[in-house]
C-alpha cells in the first residue's frame, strides 16, 4: 500500500517540496492613502515558503511570517508611531501571518489563494490574486489584495478623516521551484 | 521701461505686498514647524504638517516671483548709513533670500525622500525631487530644522535692525516698506 503510494507520488514527478521564499529581491509593500498622498511602506523583513508545482498547481501552498518592526513607512518619527499600541502594536504582536488554505488555479500562470491572514492578533480570511512566472532557479509570484485597517484595529477611529481605511498590500516573491 | 532706468525712490506696490506676505507665511510656517515637530501623532499633526507643506509650496512660488519682480524693478538704493551696515544690510538679504530658498527645497526634499509626494492644495500633484530614500530624508530632515533655526533668526535679526532704524535712527527704512504710495 505505501509502496504504491510512493510508486505513485514518484510517477507524478518530482513530488513539491516548500522552498524558502529567498530574501533577497523579494518584496513586500504596504500602500496606503492619506489625504490625497499615496504612500508606499516596504516591510524590510519577511520569511516563509511556497510549495509550487505547475503540474499540480491546486497542491501549492504558501505561508509567510511578517517583522512587524521592520514596516519602513519613510521616517523615524512615523516609523515609531506605527509601531505603537494604536496601530500595530508590535511590541505584543510582533508578526503578522499569512496561510494558504485553498488555491483554484486560474490559468496556466494564475491561481487564487484563499487563506487566514492574521495582523494584530485578528485573523481574517482573504482570497489573493497570484500569477506566477520562471524566474532563474524557481518562480517569481507577484499579487496584490486590499485589507481593511478597521477589521484588524490598525489605528484609531479619529484617522479615518484623514487615512484611508482601505490598504492594498503589493508582494513580489521568490521562490526556488520544488 | 522709461521708469526702471531711473534710480526708483520708493519699493513698488508688488514689492511691498509680496514683501508682506512672505514674512507673514514665514512667521507662520516657521511657528507651525516649531509646533509640530514636537506634538505627538495625530490627525490633526498630519493636517498641521499638510498644511506646513502648501505653505512652503506657496513661498518658494512666491520667492520665484519676487526675485523676478526685483530683477526688473529694482529696489530703491539703501539709505545713508555707515558702510559697514550697509554691508551688514546686503549680507543679510543675500542670506535671507538664500534661505527663502534652500527652506522650502529642503523641506521638498525631505518630503520626497520619505516617499510623501507633495499634491499641493491636494490638487496639484508636485514631482518628487528624489526618489525614495528614508536615510538620505533623515539628512534633509537634519537640514530643514538648521535652515529653519537659521532663517528664524536671520528673520529676527532683520526685524530688530528695521525697528532700529525707525525708533532709533529715525530713518525712512521701515515707513518705505509701509508706504502704500501710488506707482
Amino acid at each position: 500500500m505505501l509502496a504504491a503510494f510512493a510508486v505513485a507520488a514518484f510517477a507524478a514527478g518530482k513530488a513539491a517540496r516548500p522552498a524558502p521564499i529567498s530574501a533577497a529581491g523579494s518584496s513586500l509593500v504596504a500602500s496606503f492613502r492619506q489625504q490625497s498622498v499615496t504612500v508606499d511602506a516596504p516591510f524590510k523583513r519577511f520569511t516563509g515558503s511556497i510549495q509550487y508545482d505547475p503540474a499540480r498547481p491546486a497542491d501549492t501552498r504558501a505561508t509567510l511570517q511578517v517583522d512587524m518592526n521592520s514596516l519602513d513607512v519613510g521616517d523615524e518619527d512615523s516609523d515609531a508611531e506605527v509601531r505603537g499600541a494604536a496601530w500595530f502594536d508590535s511590541a505584543h504582536y510582533p508578526q503578522a501571518q499569512f496561510r494558504s488554505a485553498s488555491i483554484k488555479p486560474v490559468d496556466a500562470h494564475r491561481f487564487e489563494a484563499t487563506g487566514d491572514l492574521t495582523i494584530k492578533g485578528r485573523t481574517r480570511q482573504i482570497t489573493v490574486d497570484v500569477s506566477v512566472q520562471s524566474a532563474g532557479r524557481g518562480y517569481a509570484y507577484d499579487g496584490s489584495f486590499e485589507l481593511s485597517r478597521r477589521d484588524f484595529s490598525i489605528g484609531d477611529p479619529s484617522w479615518d478623516t484623514v487615512l484611508d481605511d482601505h490598504v492594498r498590500v503589493r508582494f513580489h516573491l521568490l521562490a526556488d521551484g520544488g | 521701461m522709461e521708469s526702471r532706468t531711473l534710480s526708483p525712490t520708493q519699493y513698488t506696490r508688488t514689492a511691498i505686498a509680496l514683501h508682506w506676505s512672505v514674512a507673514g507665511l514665514v512667521i507662520i510656517l516657521l511657528a507651525m514647524g516649531w509646533v509640530m515637530t514636537s506634538m505627538p501623532g495625530s490627525p490633526t499633526k498630519l493636517l498641521v504638517v499638510t498644511w506646513h507643506k502648501w505653505g512652503g509650496i506657496t513661498v518658494l512660488a512666491l520667492f520665484f516671483i519676487r526675485s523676478l519682480w526685483r530683477l526688473t524693478h529694482p529696489a530703491p538704493p539703501p539709505l545713508p548709513a555707515a558702510a559697514w551696515q550697509q554691508r551688514a544690510a546686503s549680507l543679510m538679504h543675500a542670506l535671507l533670500y538664500a534661505l527663502l530658498l534652500l527652506q522650502p527645497l529642503t523641506g521638498w526634499l525631505f518630503s520626497s525622500a520619505a516617499g510623501r509626494q507633495v499634491v499641493y492644495l491636494n490638487l496639484i500633484p508636485l514631482p518628487n525631487l528624489v526618489d525614495r530614500n528614508p536615510a538620505l530624508g533623515a539628512l534633509f530632515k537634519e537640514l530643514h530644522g538648521t535652515c529653519g533655526a537659521l532663517l528664524a533668526a536671520i528673520v529676527a535679526l532683520h526685524a530688530v535692525a528695521a525697528l532700529k532704524h525707525h525708533f532709533v535712527d529715525r530713518d525712512d527704512t521701515l515707513r518705505r516698506m509701509l508706504r502704500w504710495r501710488a506707482q
